[in-house]
């Protein structure tokens, strides 16, 4: 997994790529998250875009980066998932926990609305 | 086993690397069955899912355990048996992922992905040879395989990359 990372107004824009599964990929986005949290970065988006391949442990990272980002008072949402991504979500009902766009301006704009 | 089944196997020692081989086995063996894209992409998670089971949960990535699995093709349906050496599990033990109180839970989907994607699952304990599941999916009739040398028995050796 890759990781870029952006600052777009007050919401930090990270543009992932590769994959989330079990091991690497997962840590990676664990150390990430966490890191960009010590910093203040409170307002996350997840591009998911290039993202090719996410595992049930994948899906457990996400999870767990929400959770540790609202605990500090912050959001974690999620951009661009492709249709795999997506059908992945919806079957675990995911899509009822976590705020979803394909729109990355309206996605940021978002943040500033505290939804 | 019936004799008009083929069948394919393989052992991986227990590494998560063999986990995108395993992965890679499984498209060469679904497109040769004419499995569509997106059958070949829940086919290939299940048995994702599965083969980390095996290693990560069954086998504990001990290096001295292996993971077999095997490709049985019917005429009807695709088996695909993944068995480790492992101490078990219940499988009636594992939390429903979707149940409200479960939902922000960091693991505990593997299975019901699994279940998801393919027609059946079955999960046999073995008593001190390890666990054993059974993935199944229907497939239509009559479907030739192509020129992927299914019709024989084949069994290979896998070494970590």
């Amino acid at each position: 997994m890759k990781a870029t990372i952006r600052q777009v107004n007050a919401v930090t824009v990270v543009d992932l790529s590769g994959r989330i599964t079990l091991g690497e990929g997962c840590t990676q986005l664990r150390e990430l998250i966490r890191d960009l949290l010590s910093k203040g970065h409170k307002q996350l988006l997840l591009n998911l875009a290039d993202v090719t391949y996410i595992d049930s442990s994948g899906i457990g990272e996400l999870v767990s980066g929400f959770t540790a980002v609202s605990n500090q008072g912050g959001h974690l949402k999620l951009l661009n998932l492709t249709k795999k991504v997506h059908d992945l979500l919806q079957i675990t009902k995911l899509l009822t926990v976590f705020d979803v766009s394909d729109d990355e301006a309206k996605a940021v704009a978002s943040f500033d609305k505290g939804a | 086993m019936s004799a008009d089944a083929s069948v394919v196997e393989v052992v991986y020692e227990s590494d998560l690397k063999n986990v995108e081989a395993a992965e890679e086995l499984v498209r060469r063996v679904l497109a040769s069955l004419n499995f569509d894209e997106e059958e070949q992409h829940k086919i290939g998670m299940a048995v994702h899912e599965s083969m980390i089971n095996a290693i990560w949960h069954g086998n504990k990535s001990d290096p001295a355990k292996r993971v077999w699995l095997q490709f049985v093709v019917y005429d009807d349906r695709l088996e695909i048996k993944i068995r480790d050496q492992g101490a078990g599990f219940d499988v009636s033990n594992v939390p429903h992922p979707l149940e409200p109180e479960n939902l922000l839970k960091i693991s505990g989907r593997g299975i019901f992905l699994i279940r998801s994607f393919m027609d059946d699952f079955q999960v046999k304990n073995i008593p001190g040879k390890g666990t054993e599941v059974t993935l199944v999916k229907r497939r239509s009739p009559n479907t030739d395989l192509n020129q992927g040398g299914l019709h024989r028995e084949h069994e290979g050796h896998n070494t970590p990359g």
